[in-house]
């Protein structure tokens, strides 16, 4: 062995580059397999008539034909109405109360740490194990019909009725992800500098006036980045749903949002091409959507 | 515009007595600046004026109507702040046009009256750009603007000047002043930089530990101290002060170490015999009421010398005090120079160590 620290030490092809892509690597090599494999995997299947049974020499390569037939399909294009009618109340819902909450909440009080604590508890919980809680809850004899019954109203079919399981998947959604939007109005509404209220004060604004044209101006920025994250994960939700009300989304596939179409098509179904064809217009649909929104944010920044 | 009348204001904050029984009037159409030390109260002050601050006792007045159960928004007054507190996401017009808006005026009478005061103000290219567009002394301008639009009864100014560089600050030292006798307006102005206070002020009222220690004209300020600590705190470079006592045998003030030997003349005399302790005195004077001076009658030996361009401060070591010595431009000494100096003893102050208060 060298001692002297002279000639050639023995790691001397170890230069800081290497050293640092040999950390990086076990990430890299876990997101390729996890993430960029299926991808590209998926794309070349969409342009195949590949079905779970398929031998590969069963398989061929049909062109466009999966992403025709599915842009012509009513079905297909129902999916994404079924999926706008879940996504757009629950984030809507989660924005305001959240927003309402967070207002509550941006002053100083005994306890303050202790309810914000709870708050945000159900953030922090699996979707499949709150999805569980809420089906116990929603059935037919649970808990919120023993109360609504107590109140002397009718019970509701939560989970069976096709016209009230997007609304139990909403109320569900809301129940989980209003305290995120609340953290993020909560920072929004803390870099409100004080003085600015002083001033509008002083300016003789009401208290509407203070909040339309001080608080609003400075929070819809991160408002508006709490939208974007909750659309794009109320887009693809599968879990919730899929614990509530099972794999096609309940009765009359009334909660069988576009994600659950893939699984159904791809997995059930075994029709692979046309399930990975579908999940690609799923990504471009909801690339345009998210680039709408990002405009929008870089609008309200100013 | 109105007059304020501030009697026996008290405040607390927690353990700190923040202000001390103070009382202080701004005549109409006066330019009054609240001078002091940091966390001397000087913002709690102005606060409790503008109605932003609950006062624990006394009462302010507005033109001899007491306005303590007013909102800050009844009470008409504006407020610039040292932070500017221009609404970020709105342009310079809209900001102007705020207050306005708040009181319901028009959409073409806010235009005009916005384009007027932006001309005083020399600001109408900057009315479409945002805060983050502007430069603080910019910023500075839109805020006086938004304070103006509206005519206030009284301005109210919370060190407006101290977040701009130093080219700006005397820049906009002499606009302030040219607007304030422009509109004949009622300034209240809170400020830590005596620079500020002496060239602006009609009068100043100087502030220390939430009391109040004097309020003159910046000339009397300078001229006729209260106390020590106004002494010290106006002028730049400060004061000089050495500890000395009176003794009543050679009729004259002497130093701990007996080097400063000053003879005082009958009416100094008879000031100093008010002193709590006549062998617990502080003689001060200003850089400028001394010289070096062959036929000076103190001995001492040059210590450092300070060449600024225009003049030459020089400070001398007499005996164990160091005294700052306005010189000429031109005047230069080595270190450890034997000097005279010559006091100029009228001009040159007496206080009481024990209470602080000036003797004479």
């Amino acid at each position: 062995m060298d001692t002297t620290g002279r000639g050639r030490p023995r790691f001397s092809w170890l230069t800081d580059r290497w050293l640092a892509g040999l950390f990086v690597s076990p990430t890299l090599i876990i997101l390729l397999f996890i993430a960029i494999y299926p991808l590209i995997w998926s794309l070349s299947a969409s342009f195949t008539d590949r079905t779970l049974l398929s031998r590969p020499d069963q398989i061929n390569s049909v062109g466009f034909e999966n992403y025709v037939d599915l842009l012509n399909d009513n079905r297909a294009w129902q999916r994404f109405v079924v999926t706008a009618q879940i996504v757009v109340p629950s984030v809507l819902i989660e924005l305001l109360l959240g927003f309402a909450v967070a207002m509550l909440l941006n002053r100083k009080f005994g306890g303050r740490g202790v309810i914000m604590t709870v708050i945000l508890i159900p953030m922090m919980l699996s979707p499949v194990v709150v999805a569980l809680f809420w089906r116990f809850m929603m059935q037919g004899d649970g808990i919120l019909n023993y109360y609504i019954q107590a109140l002397g109203g009718q019970p509701v079919l939560w989970l069976s009725s096709p016209s009230v399981i997007p609304w139990s998947v909403v109320l569900v959604d809301v129940w989980m992800w209003t305290p995120f939007m609340m953290l993020i109005a909560l920072a929004g509404l803390s870099a409100v500098p004080k003085y600015l209220y002083e001033a509008a004060e002083v300016d003789r604004a009401g208290a509407w006036f203070r909040f339309r044209h001080i608080t609003l101006p400075i929070v819809t920025p991160l408002l508006m980045i709490g939208i974007i994250f909750r659309t794009m994960d109320a887009y693809k939700m599968i879990d919730t749903i899929f614990v509530l009300v099972g794999d096609r989304g309940g009765a009359g596939r009334a909660a069988q949002t576009a994600g659950l179409y893939v699984y159904d098509t791809a997995i059930k179904g075994f029709d692979t091409g046309v399930g990975s064809a579908y999940g690609y217009i799923m990504l471009v649909v909801i690339i345009a959507l998210a680039n709408l929104l990002i405009r929008q944010l870089n609008k309200v920044k100013g | 515009m109105s007059s304020l009348t501030i009697t026996n204001l008290s405040k607390r904050f927690g353990r700190k007595q923040a202000l001390d029984d103070l009382t202080l009037t701004v005549k109409d159409g006066e330019f009054l600046v609240l001078l002091g030390p940091t966390a001397a109260g000087k913002t709690t002050t102005l606060r409790c004026v503008a109605g932003l601050e609950k006062l624990d006792s006394g009462t302010v007045a507005l033109d001899g109507a007491v306005v303590n159960g007013l909102s800050p928004a009844e009470r008409d007054l504006a407020l610039v702040f040292q932070t500017y507190a221009l609404y970020p996401r709105k342009s310079a017009f809209e900001n102007m046009a705020f207050p306005l808006l708040a009181r319901d005026w028009p959409p073409d009478r806010i235009r005009q009256r916005v384009n007027e005061v932006a001309t005083l103000l020399r600001i109408t290219e900057l009315l479409e750009r945002r805060p983050a567009q502007m430069s603080g002394g910019q910023q500075q301008r839109v805020a006086l603007g938004r304070a103006m639009v509206r005519n206030p009864r009284l301005f109210l100014m919370d060190e407006p000047l101290t977040n701009l560089d130093f080219k700006l600050r005397v820049e906009m030292r002499a606009e302030l002043k040219r607007l304030q006798s422009e509109l004949a307006a009622t300034f209240f102005y809170v400020t830590n930089d005596q620079v500020e206070a002496m060239s602006m002020a009609d009068r100043i009222a100087v502030l220390d530990h939430g009391k109040l220690q004097q309020v003159d004209t910046p000339e009397r300020i300078y001229d006729h101290p209260a106390n020590l600590f106004v002494a010290q705190f106006v002028g730049s470079p400060r004061m000089n002060t050495i500890n000395c006592r009176y003794d009543a045998d050679q009729a004259a003030l002497i130093s701990a170490d007996g080097v400063l030997k000053l003879p005082l003349t009958d009416a100094q005399r008879a000031a100093v015999a008010n002193a709590t302790d006549s062998s617990a005195l502080i003689f001060g004077c200003r850089p400028e009421d001394v010289s070096i001076h062959a036929d000076g009658t103190v001995d001492g030996k040059v210590f450092v010398l300070e060449p600024l361009g225009d003049r030459t401060f020089v400070d001398v070591h007499v005996g164990g005090a160091t005294v700052r010595v306005r010189a000429a431009a031109a005047y230069r000494a080595e270190e450890g120079e034997r000097v005279r100096l010559a006091f100029d003893l009228p001009r040159c102050h007496v206080f009481d160590a024990v209470s602080g208060l000036t003797l004479f």
